[in-house]
Protein backbone atom coordinates (compact mmCIF):
# COMPACT_ATOMS: atom_id res chain seq x y z
CA UNK A 1 0.00 0.00 0.00
CA UNK A 2 1.52 3.42 -0.58
CA UNK A 3 0.04 6.48 -0.11
CA UNK A 4 -1.51 8.39 -3.38
CA UNK A 5 0.42 11.37 -5.01
CA UNK A 6 -1.22 13.00 -7.19
CA UNK A 7 1.10 14.27 -9.55
CA UNK A 8 4.55 12.61 -11.08
CA UNK A 9 2.85 10.97 -14.23
CA UNK A 10 4.95 10.91 -17.12
CA UNK A 11 1.87 12.75 -18.50
CA UNK A 12 1.87 16.21 -17.14
CA UNK A 13 -1.23 16.91 -18.69
CA UNK A 14 -2.67 13.94 -16.80
CA UNK A 15 -1.31 15.61 -13.41
CA UNK A 16 -2.91 18.64 -13.97
CA UNK A 17 -6.16 17.32 -14.92
CA UNK A 18 -6.03 15.40 -11.20
CA UNK A 19 -5.11 18.38 -9.63
CA UNK A 20 -7.65 20.34 -11.56
CA UNK A 21 -10.11 17.84 -9.91
CA UNK A 22 -9.23 17.71 -7.03
CA UNK A 23 -9.13 22.15 -6.60
CA UNK A 24 -12.69 21.82 -7.76
CA UNK A 25 -13.61 19.43 -4.58
CA UNK A 26 -12.33 21.49 -2.43
CA UNK A 27 -13.95 24.90 -4.00
CA UNK A 28 -17.06 23.08 -3.93
CA UNK A 29 -16.18 21.91 -0.68
CA UNK A 30 -15.75 25.57 0.61
CA UNK A 31 -19.17 26.54 -0.75
CA UNK A 32 -20.87 23.75 0.89
CA UNK A 33 -19.44 24.73 3.77
CA UNK A 34 -20.18 28.54 3.55
CA UNK A 35 -24.07 27.39 2.71
CA UNK A 36 -24.28 24.99 6.10
CA UNK A 37 -22.64 28.32 7.96
CA UNK A 38 -25.40 30.72 6.29
CA UNK A 39 -28.09 27.93 7.17
CA UNK A 40 -28.15 27.91 10.84
CA UNK A 41 -27.16 31.96 10.48
CA UNK A 42 -30.28 32.65 8.76
CA UNK A 43 -32.27 31.01 11.43
CA UNK A 44 -30.53 31.59 14.44
CA UNK A 45 -30.60 35.45 13.32
CA UNK A 46 -34.17 34.85 11.60
CA UNK A 47 -32.44 36.37 8.68
CA UNK A 48 -34.24 35.83 5.41
CA UNK A 49 -32.16 37.97 2.67
CA UNK A 50 -29.25 35.56 3.93
CA UNK A 51 -31.59 32.63 3.45
CA UNK A 52 -32.81 33.68 0.25
CA UNK A 53 -29.04 33.70 -1.02
CA UNK A 54 -28.62 30.26 0.21
CA UNK A 55 -31.36 28.88 -1.79
CA UNK A 56 -29.86 30.84 -5.16
CA UNK A 57 -26.14 29.44 -3.91
CA UNK A 58 -27.42 25.91 -4.46
CA UNK A 59 -27.87 25.58 -7.82
CA UNK A 60 -24.35 26.58 -7.85
CA UNK A 61 -23.52 23.52 -5.73
CA UNK A 62 -25.42 21.61 -8.07
CA UNK A 63 -23.35 22.83 -11.42
CA UNK A 64 -20.26 21.87 -9.63
CA UNK A 65 -20.99 18.47 -8.58
CA UNK A 66 -22.27 18.29 -12.53
CA UNK A 67 -19.03 19.85 -13.88
CA UNK A 68 -16.74 17.71 -11.46
CA UNK A 69 -18.87 14.49 -12.13
CA UNK A 70 -18.23 14.91 -15.99
CA UNK A 71 -14.25 15.68 -15.77
CA UNK A 72 -13.99 12.39 -13.64
CA UNK A 73 -16.22 10.14 -16.34
CA UNK A 74 -13.85 11.90 -18.87
CA UNK A 75 -11.01 10.52 -16.84
CA UNK A 76 -12.28 7.60 -16.62
CA UNK A 77 -13.08 6.70 -20.30
CA UNK A 78 -9.79 8.48 -21.56
CA UNK A 79 -6.88 7.51 -18.86
CA UNK A 80 -8.13 4.29 -17.44
CA UNK A 81 -7.00 5.24 -14.26
CA UNK A 82 -5.55 2.73 -11.82
CA UNK A 83 -4.11 1.90 -8.13
CA UNK A 84 -4.05 5.33 -6.58
CA UNK A 85 -5.67 7.49 -9.31
CA UNK A 86 -8.43 5.39 -9.78
CA UNK A 87 -9.23 5.31 -5.97
CA UNK A 88 -9.45 8.95 -5.91
CA UNK A 89 -11.76 9.29 -8.93
CA UNK A 90 -13.94 6.89 -7.13
CA UNK A 91 -13.43 8.91 -4.06
CA UNK A 92 -14.43 12.22 -5.68
CA UNK A 93 -17.46 10.94 -7.44
CA UNK A 94 -18.79 9.71 -4.25
CA UNK A 95 -17.84 12.72 -2.30
CA UNK A 96 -19.08 15.64 -4.36
CA UNK A 97 -22.26 13.37 -4.13
CA UNK A 98 -22.43 13.93 -0.77
CA UNK A 99 -21.00 17.39 -0.29
CA UNK A 100 -24.03 18.21 -3.02
CA UNK A 101 -26.42 16.23 -0.42
CA UNK A 102 -25.07 18.64 2.17
CA UNK A 103 -26.19 21.65 0.18
CA UNK A 104 -29.19 20.28 -0.19
CA UNK A 105 -29.58 19.86 3.41
CA UNK A 106 -28.57 23.49 3.75
CA UNK A 107 -31.23 24.67 1.47
CA UNK A 108 -33.56 22.94 3.36
CA UNK A 109 -32.60 25.49 6.11
CA UNK A 110 -32.69 28.61 4.59
CA UNK A 111 -36.68 27.13 3.09
CA UNK A 112 -37.46 26.86 6.93
CA UNK A 113 -36.67 30.24 7.40
CA UNK A 114 -38.39 31.54 5.02
CA UNK A 115 -41.75 29.28 6.22
CA UNK A 116 -41.28 31.42 9.58
CA UNK A 117 -41.08 34.75 7.85
CA UNK A 118 -44.21 34.05 6.11
CA UNK A 119 -45.99 33.04 9.27
CA UNK A 120 -44.53 35.68 10.88
CA UNK A 121 -43.06 33.27 13.53
CA UNK A 122 -40.16 34.94 15.68
CA UNK A 123 -37.39 32.12 15.57
CA UNK A 124 -35.63 32.94 18.81
CA UNK A 125 -36.31 29.52 19.54
CA UNK A 126 -33.80 28.52 17.06
CA UNK A 127 -30.99 29.22 19.37
CA UNK A 128 -31.10 26.46 20.33
CA UNK A 129 -29.57 25.33 16.96
CA UNK A 130 -26.54 27.30 17.17
CA UNK A 131 -24.40 24.58 19.49
CA UNK A 132 -25.12 22.11 17.22
CA UNK A 133 -24.83 23.98 14.04
CA UNK A 134 -20.88 25.06 15.07
CA UNK A 135 -20.33 21.57 15.88
CA UNK A 136 -21.50 20.10 12.03
CA UNK A 137 -19.43 22.61 10.74
CA UNK A 138 -16.70 22.41 12.36
CA UNK A 139 -16.69 18.12 11.35
CA UNK A 140 -17.30 19.33 7.98
CA UNK A 141 -14.48 21.66 7.61
CA UNK A 142 -12.28 18.79 9.36
CA UNK A 143 -13.58 16.15 6.78
CA UNK A 144 -12.63 18.45 3.83
CA UNK A 145 -9.72 19.46 5.22
CA UNK A 146 -8.78 15.95 5.62
CA UNK A 147 -9.56 14.88 2.00
CA UNK A 148 -7.22 18.22 1.03
CA UNK A 149 -4.69 16.51 3.01
CA UNK A 150 -4.97 12.90 2.45
CA UNK A 151 -4.74 12.35 5.90
CA UNK A 152 -6.01 9.04 7.54
CA UNK A 153 -5.59 10.01 11.01
CA UNK A 154 -7.45 13.07 10.73
CA UNK A 155 -10.06 11.34 8.38
CA UNK A 156 -10.59 9.04 11.32
CA UNK A 157 -10.35 11.53 14.45
CA UNK A 158 -13.05 13.12 11.81
CA UNK A 159 -15.58 10.00 12.02
CA UNK A 160 -15.28 9.66 15.89
CA UNK A 161 -16.33 13.41 16.16
CA UNK A 162 -19.80 12.40 14.32
CA UNK A 163 -20.95 10.45 17.72
CA UNK A 164 -20.93 13.51 19.44
CA UNK A 165 -23.33 14.98 16.55
CA UNK A 166 -25.30 12.27 17.14
CA UNK A 167 -25.70 12.85 20.77
CA UNK A 168 -26.14 16.26 20.44
CA UNK A 169 -28.88 16.08 18.58
CA UNK A 170 -30.44 13.09 20.28
CA UNK A 171 -30.47 15.64 23.71
CA UNK A 172 -32.10 17.71 21.35
CA UNK A 173 -34.83 16.04 20.63
CA UNK A 174 -35.79 14.79 24.03
CA UNK A 175 -35.96 18.65 25.29
CA UNK A 176 -38.14 19.25 21.90
CA UNK A 177 -39.79 16.03 23.27
CA UNK A 178 -40.66 17.04 26.53
CA UNK A 179 -41.69 20.75 25.59
CA UNK A 180 -44.21 19.19 23.66
CA UNK A 181 -45.74 17.08 25.77
CA UNK A 182 -45.86 19.70 28.68
CA UNK A 183 -47.52 22.29 26.21
CA UNK A 184 -49.20 20.82 22.92
CA UNK A 185 -49.18 24.34 21.48
CA UNK A 186 -45.87 23.89 20.66
CA UNK A 187 -45.61 21.44 18.64
CA UNK A 188 -46.00 23.30 15.50
CA UNK A 189 -42.70 24.97 16.45
CA UNK A 190 -40.85 22.25 18.12
CA UNK A 191 -41.19 20.01 14.94
CA UNK A 192 -40.00 22.81 13.16
CA UNK A 193 -37.07 22.75 15.19
CA UNK A 194 -36.68 19.25 14.90
CA UNK A 195 -36.36 19.09 11.34
CA UNK A 196 -33.19 21.59 11.39
CA UNK A 197 -31.83 19.77 13.41
CA UNK A 198 -32.44 16.14 11.49
CA UNK A 199 -31.17 18.08 8.54
CA UNK A 200 -27.58 19.58 10.29
CA UNK A 201 -27.09 15.89 11.70
CA UNK A 202 -27.97 14.29 7.80
CA UNK A 203 -24.91 17.03 7.11
CA UNK A 204 -22.83 15.38 10.31
CA UNK A 205 -23.91 11.87 8.18
CA UNK A 206 -22.49 13.19 5.06
CA UNK A 207 -19.20 14.63 6.30
CA UNK A 208 -18.38 11.13 7.61
CA UNK A 209 -19.07 9.43 4.44
CA UNK A 210 -16.19 12.05 2.71
CA UNK A 211 -13.57 10.77 5.98
CA UNK A 212 -14.25 7.22 5.09
CA UNK A 213 -13.69 7.85 0.96
CA UNK A 214 -10.93 9.71 2.13
CA UNK A 215 -9.47 6.04 4.28
CA UNK A 216 -10.34 4.49 1.24
CA UNK A 217 -8.37 6.87 -1.37
CA UNK A 218 -5.25 6.36 0.87
CA UNK A 219 -5.15 3.44 1.91
CA UNK A 220 -7.29 1.06 -0.86
CA UNK A 221 -9.39 0.18 3.05
CA UNK A 222 -13.39 0.28 2.74
CA UNK A 223 -13.96 1.35 6.46
CA UNK A 224 -17.99 1.60 5.29
CA UNK A 225 -20.71 0.40 7.68
CA UNK A 226 -17.89 -1.24 10.51
CA UNK A 227 -17.39 0.31 13.79
CA UNK A 228 -14.20 2.09 14.91
CA UNK A 229 -13.35 -0.81 17.01
CA UNK A 230 -13.72 -3.39 13.76
CA UNK A 231 -10.83 -1.64 11.78
CA UNK A 232 -7.69 -2.88 11.92
CA UNK A 233 -4.96 -1.20 11.71
CA UNK A 234 -6.04 1.93 11.84
CA UNK B 1 37.90 -3.25 -17.18
CA UNK B 2 36.35 -5.34 -14.39
CA UNK B 3 33.00 -3.88 -13.14
CA UNK B 4 30.55 -6.36 -11.64
CA UNK B 5 27.57 -7.05 -13.66
CA UNK B 6 25.39 -6.33 -10.80
CA UNK B 7 26.66 -2.81 -10.58
CA UNK B 8 26.26 -1.93 -13.67
CA UNK B 9 22.57 -2.51 -13.84
CA UNK B 10 22.16 -1.17 -10.46
CA UNK B 11 23.91 2.14 -11.66
CA UNK B 12 20.97 1.92 -14.56
CA UNK B 13 18.57 1.65 -11.95
CA UNK B 14 19.68 5.19 -10.19
CA UNK B 15 19.07 6.78 -13.09
CA UNK B 16 15.01 7.11 -12.70
CA UNK B 17 14.99 6.93 -9.50
CA UNK B 18 17.19 10.29 -8.41
CA UNK B 19 13.94 11.97 -9.36
CA UNK B 20 12.71 10.41 -6.32
CA UNK B 21 12.19 13.62 -3.95
CA UNK B 22 10.79 11.11 -0.97
CA UNK B 23 13.98 9.36 0.16
CA UNK B 24 12.56 6.46 1.78
CA UNK B 25 10.63 5.38 -1.10
CA UNK B 26 11.69 1.68 -1.59
CA UNK B 27 14.19 1.24 -4.64
CA UNK B 28 15.24 -2.01 -6.32
CA UNK B 29 18.82 -0.97 -4.60
CA UNK B 30 16.60 -2.15 -1.09
CA UNK B 31 14.96 -5.42 -2.81
CA UNK B 32 14.56 -6.97 0.01
CA UNK B 33 12.45 -9.59 -1.94
CA UNK B 34 9.45 -10.00 -3.74
CA UNK B 35 6.17 -8.66 -2.06
CA UNK B 36 3.03 -11.02 -2.18
CA UNK B 37 2.69 -14.45 -2.40
CA UNK B 38 4.95 -16.41 -4.47
CA UNK B 39 3.73 -19.81 -2.95
CA UNK B 40 1.31 -21.75 -4.09
CA UNK B 41 0.31 -25.08 -3.52
CA UNK B 42 0.32 -28.18 -6.35
CA UNK B 43 1.80 -25.61 -9.00
CA UNK B 44 1.87 -26.30 -12.37
CA UNK B 45 5.65 -24.64 -12.38
CA UNK B 46 7.45 -23.82 -9.46
CA UNK B 47 10.91 -21.46 -9.92
CA UNK B 48 12.91 -20.80 -7.14
CA UNK B 49 15.96 -18.47 -6.97
CA UNK B 50 15.93 -18.22 -11.03
CA UNK B 51 19.12 -15.98 -12.23
CA UNK B 52 19.78 -15.71 -16.08
CA UNK B 53 22.87 -14.01 -17.54
CA UNK B 54 23.32 -12.69 -20.80
CA UNK B 55 27.28 -13.08 -21.45
CA UNK B 56 28.47 -10.68 -18.65
CA UNK B 57 25.21 -9.23 -17.85
CA UNK B 58 22.83 -10.96 -15.59
CA UNK B 59 18.83 -9.73 -16.75
CA UNK B 60 17.05 -11.77 -14.23
CA UNK B 61 18.22 -11.54 -10.10
CA UNK B 62 17.16 -14.22 -7.82
CA UNK B 63 13.38 -14.52 -9.43
CA UNK B 64 10.74 -17.19 -7.17
CA UNK B 65 7.32 -17.35 -8.42
CA UNK B 66 4.93 -20.33 -8.78
CA UNK B 67 2.14 -20.09 -11.27
CA UNK B 68 -1.17 -22.41 -11.13
CA UNK B 69 -2.62 -24.96 -12.90
CA UNK B 70 -5.75 -23.50 -15.11
CA UNK B 71 -4.41 -19.85 -14.35
CA UNK B 72 -3.62 -17.30 -16.80
CA UNK B 73 -0.70 -15.08 -15.02
CA UNK B 74 0.21 -11.47 -16.39
CA UNK B 75 4.04 -10.58 -16.15
CA UNK B 76 4.15 -6.76 -16.45
CA UNK B 77 6.78 -4.41 -16.36
CA UNK B 78 8.65 -1.81 -18.13
CA UNK B 79 10.88 -2.44 -21.51
CA UNK B 80 14.05 -4.70 -20.14
CA UNK B 81 12.80 -5.43 -17.12
CA UNK B 82 13.59 -9.43 -18.13
CA UNK B 83 9.66 -10.64 -18.37
CA UNK B 84 10.54 -11.67 -21.76
CA UNK B 85 13.47 -13.56 -20.40
CA UNK B 86 12.15 -15.21 -17.70
CA UNK B 87 9.02 -16.34 -19.63
CA UNK B 88 11.75 -17.89 -22.01
CA UNK B 89 13.16 -19.47 -19.56
CA UNK B 90 9.79 -21.47 -18.42
CA UNK B 91 10.38 -23.45 -21.94
CA UNK B 92 14.43 -23.10 -22.75
CA UNK B 93 13.79 -20.84 -25.72
CA UNK B 94 16.95 -19.02 -24.01
CA UNK B 95 19.00 -22.06 -24.99
CA UNK B 96 19.10 -20.94 -28.63
CA UNK B 97 20.94 -17.29 -27.69
CA UNK B 98 24.60 -18.03 -27.15
CA UNK B 99 25.87 -16.78 -24.03
CA UNK B 100 22.62 -16.94 -22.30
CA UNK B 101 22.89 -19.07 -19.02
CA UNK B 102 20.53 -19.88 -16.30
CA UNK B 103 20.63 -20.43 -13.05
CA UNK B 104 18.15 -21.63 -10.10
CA UNK B 105 15.39 -24.57 -9.94
CA UNK B 106 12.43 -24.36 -12.91
CA UNK B 107 10.57 -27.51 -12.22
CA UNK B 108 7.35 -28.25 -14.85
CA UNK B 109 5.20 -30.35 -12.60
CA UNK B 110 8.11 -31.47 -10.33
CA UNK B 111 10.28 -32.09 -13.32
CA UNK B 112 13.35 -30.64 -13.70
CA UNK B 113 13.33 -28.10 -17.00
CA UNK B 114 16.87 -27.96 -17.45
CA UNK B 115 17.69 -31.27 -16.61
CA UNK B 116 19.93 -33.22 -19.07
CA UNK B 117 17.49 -35.87 -19.94
CA UNK B 118 14.72 -33.26 -20.65
CA UNK B 119 14.52 -32.72 -24.60
CA UNK B 120 14.02 -29.20 -25.28
CA UNK B 121 11.81 -30.32 -28.56
CA UNK B 122 9.37 -32.00 -26.24
CA UNK B 123 9.60 -29.78 -23.36
CA UNK B 124 8.47 -27.04 -26.29
CA UNK B 125 5.70 -29.06 -27.15
CA UNK B 126 4.65 -29.63 -23.34
CA UNK B 127 5.16 -25.91 -22.96
CA UNK B 128 4.23 -23.92 -26.25
CA UNK B 129 4.14 -20.40 -27.21
CA UNK B 130 2.60 -17.66 -29.12
CA UNK B 131 5.22 -14.56 -29.85
CA UNK B 132 3.97 -11.02 -30.27
CA UNK B 133 4.62 -11.01 -34.24
CA UNK B 134 1.83 -14.02 -35.95
CA UNK B 135 4.79 -16.07 -37.45
CA UNK B 136 2.31 -18.87 -39.98
CA UNK B 137 4.73 -21.22 -41.53
CA UNK B 138 4.67 -20.23 -45.26
CA UNK B 139 2.77 -23.31 -45.99
CA UNK B 140 -1.19 -23.91 -45.90
CA UNK B 141 -3.38 -23.32 -43.02
CA UNK B 142 -3.77 -27.23 -42.64
CA UNK B 143 -0.19 -27.52 -43.04
CA UNK B 144 0.66 -25.06 -40.10
CA UNK B 145 -1.92 -27.04 -37.48
CA UNK B 146 -0.75 -30.28 -38.97
CA UNK B 147 3.06 -29.98 -38.74
CA UNK B 148 3.53 -30.57 -34.79
CA UNK B 149 1.59 -33.45 -34.56
CA UNK B 150 3.27 -35.06 -37.27
CA UNK B 151 6.37 -34.50 -36.37
CA UNK B 152 5.64 -35.44 -32.35
CA UNK B 153 3.70 -38.16 -33.68
CA UNK B 154 0.78 -37.56 -32.14
CA UNK B 155 -1.64 -39.36 -35.28
CA UNK B 156 -1.53 -42.65 -36.36
CA UNK B 157 -3.26 -41.59 -40.23
CA UNK B 158 -4.54 -38.36 -41.53
CA UNK B 159 -7.61 -38.67 -40.70
CA UNK B 160 -6.20 -38.30 -37.00
CA UNK B 161 -4.60 -35.82 -38.56
CA UNK B 162 -7.63 -33.77 -40.10
CA UNK B 163 -9.39 -34.73 -36.43
CA UNK B 164 -7.11 -32.53 -34.79
CA UNK B 165 -6.68 -29.64 -37.13
CA UNK B 166 -10.56 -29.21 -36.93
CA UNK B 167 -10.53 -29.51 -33.20
CA UNK B 168 -7.23 -26.69 -32.94
CA UNK B 169 -8.99 -24.33 -34.96
CA UNK B 170 -11.89 -24.96 -33.46
CA UNK B 171 -10.25 -24.02 -29.64
CA UNK B 172 -8.66 -21.31 -31.31
CA UNK B 173 -11.78 -19.70 -32.34
CA UNK B 174 -11.01 -20.21 -35.96
CA UNK B 175 -12.29 -22.89 -37.66
CA UNK B 176 -15.80 -21.09 -39.21
CA UNK B 177 -13.19 -18.48 -40.84
CA UNK B 178 -11.45 -20.92 -43.13
CA UNK B 179 -12.94 -24.05 -43.43
CA UNK B 180 -13.29 -23.10 -47.11
CA UNK B 181 -9.61 -22.47 -47.48
CA UNK B 182 -7.79 -24.82 -45.31
CA UNK B 183 -4.99 -25.37 -48.46
CA UNK B 184 -4.68 -21.71 -48.77
CA UNK B 185 -0.82 -20.40 -47.10
CA UNK B 186 -1.92 -19.15 -43.62
CA UNK B 187 0.36 -15.67 -44.70
CA UNK B 188 -2.79 -14.54 -46.52
CA UNK B 189 -4.98 -14.38 -43.18
CA UNK B 190 -5.44 -10.81 -41.68
CA UNK B 191 -3.22 -10.13 -38.63
CA UNK B 192 -5.78 -11.18 -35.83
CA UNK B 193 -5.99 -14.53 -37.91
CA UNK B 194 -2.42 -15.66 -38.09
CA UNK B 195 -2.47 -14.78 -34.54
CA UNK B 196 -5.05 -17.06 -33.99
CA UNK B 197 -3.45 -19.30 -36.46
CA UNK B 198 -0.54 -19.58 -34.25
CA UNK B 199 -2.29 -20.21 -31.09
CA UNK B 200 -4.22 -23.34 -32.87
CA UNK B 201 -0.67 -24.27 -34.07
CA UNK B 202 0.73 -24.20 -30.05
CA UNK B 203 -2.88 -25.99 -29.32
CA UNK B 204 -2.79 -28.91 -32.01
CA UNK B 205 0.35 -30.92 -30.05
CA UNK B 206 -1.50 -30.90 -26.79
CA UNK B 207 0.09 -28.49 -24.71
CA UNK B 208 0.14 -27.99 -20.88
CA UNK B 209 0.80 -24.74 -20.84
CA UNK B 210 1.22 -21.98 -23.49
CA UNK B 211 3.85 -18.81 -22.96
CA UNK B 212 2.36 -15.68 -24.77
CA UNK B 213 5.12 -12.62 -25.46
CA UNK B 214 2.53 -10.12 -26.29
CA UNK B 215 0.19 -11.90 -28.44
CA UNK B 216 -1.69 -8.94 -29.32
CA UNK B 217 0.22 -5.93 -29.49
CA UNK B 218 0.52 -5.96 -33.37
CA UNK B 219 -2.93 -6.24 -33.51
CA UNK B 220 -6.63 -3.48 -33.61
CA UNK B 221 -8.65 -3.21 -30.69
CA UNK B 222 -11.59 -6.34 -32.45
CA UNK B 223 -8.37 -8.74 -32.63
CA UNK B 224 -7.42 -7.87 -29.61
CA UNK B 225 -10.95 -8.76 -27.91
CA UNK B 226 -11.28 -11.90 -29.65
CA UNK B 227 -7.58 -13.12 -28.60
CA UNK B 228 -8.55 -12.14 -24.88
CA UNK B 229 -11.56 -13.85 -25.10
CA UNK B 230 -10.20 -16.94 -26.08
CA UNK B 231 -7.41 -16.54 -23.56
CA UNK B 232 -10.49 -16.82 -21.17
CA UNK B 233 -11.77 -20.26 -22.66
CA UNK B 234 -8.04 -21.93 -22.95
CA UNK B 235 -7.66 -21.12 -19.01
CA UNK B 236 -10.41 -23.99 -18.84
CA UNK B 237 -7.54 -26.35 -20.37
CA UNK B 238 -4.35 -24.82 -20.49
CA UNK B 239 -1.84 -22.98 -17.72
CA UNK B 240 -1.11 -19.62 -19.13
CA UNK B 241 1.20 -16.58 -18.90
CA UNK B 242 1.15 -13.87 -20.85
CA UNK B 243 3.71 -11.04 -20.84
CA UNK B 244 2.06 -8.11 -21.92
CA UNK B 245 2.79 -4.14 -22.15
CA UNK B 246 -0.93 -3.14 -22.01
CA UNK B 247 -2.17 -2.78 -18.22
CA UNK B 248 -5.47 -2.84 -19.51
CA UNK B 249 -5.08 -6.34 -21.25
CA UNK B 250 -3.34 -7.47 -17.91
CA UNK B 251 -6.05 -6.08 -15.72
CA UNK B 252 -8.58 -8.06 -18.26
CA UNK B 253 -7.08 -11.58 -18.96
CA UNK B 254 -5.50 -12.91 -15.64
CA UNK B 255 -6.58 -13.82 -12.48
CA UNK B 256 -2.83 -12.84 -10.80
CA UNK B 257 -0.44 -10.46 -11.90
CA UNK B 258 3.52 -10.26 -11.39
CA UNK B 259 5.98 -7.20 -11.99
CA UNK B 260 9.22 -7.21 -13.00
CA UNK B 261 11.56 -4.38 -12.65
CA UNK B 262 15.30 -4.34 -13.82
CA UNK B 263 15.25 -7.55 -13.77
CA UNK B 264 13.41 -8.46 -10.26
CA UNK B 265 10.42 -9.79 -9.11
CA UNK B 266 9.18 -6.75 -7.38
CA UNK B 267 5.52 -7.54 -6.42
CA UNK B 268 3.06 -10.64 -7.14
CA UNK B 269 -0.88 -10.94 -6.27
CA UNK B 270 -4.08 -11.28 -7.26
CA UNK B 271 -4.97 -9.03 -10.54
CA UNK B 272 -7.50 -7.18 -8.60
CA UNK B 273 -5.14 -5.98 -5.51
CA UNK B 274 -2.25 -5.09 -8.19
CA UNK B 275 -4.33 -2.66 -10.52
CA UNK B 276 -6.35 -1.06 -7.32
CA UNK B 277 -4.44 -1.15 -4.16
CA UNK B 278 -0.58 -2.04 -5.17
CA UNK B 279 1.78 -2.78 -1.83
CA UNK B 280 5.32 -1.46 -3.75
CA UNK B 281 5.60 1.71 -4.59
CA UNK B 282 7.26 0.60 -8.00
CA UNK B 283 4.24 -1.12 -8.64
CA UNK B 284 2.11 1.93 -8.07
CA UNK B 285 4.63 3.90 -10.29
CA UNK B 286 4.18 2.10 -13.38
CA UNK B 287 0.56 1.34 -13.52
CA UNK B 288 0.14 4.61 -12.81
CA UNK B 289 2.16 5.75 -15.48
CA UNK B 290 4.71 7.38 -13.18
CA UNK B 291 7.93 5.69 -14.20
CA UNK B 292 10.03 8.39 -16.66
Amino acid sequence: MTEPQITGHISKRFDQELEDIRNKVMSMGGLVENQVASGVKCLVASDSELARKLIADDHEVNRMEVEIDEECVQILARRQPAAGDLRLIVAVIKTITDLERIGDQAEKLGRIQLELEQQEISSSTYIKLEHLGELVGKILHSALDAFARMNVADAMATIELDIRVNDEYDSLMREMITHMMEDPRTIRSSLRISWCARALERIGDHAKNICEYVVFLVQGKDVRHITPKEQPGL
Amino acid sequence: MNISVTEDVEKSAAAPLQLKKDKTSPSPQDFTGTIGEIHLDDPKISTRNVNVFYGEKQAIFDVSLDIGRNEVIALIGPSGCGKSTYLRALNRMNDTIAGCRVEGSLQLDGEDIYAKTMDPVLLRARVGMVFQKPNPFPKSIYDNIAYGPRIHGLARNNVEIDEIVETSLRRAGLFDEVKDRLQSPGTGLSGGQQQRLCIARAIAVDPEVILMDEPASALDPIATAVIEELIDELRANYTIVIVTHSMQQAARVSRRTAYFHLGKLIEVGKTSQIFTNPRHELTENYITGKIG
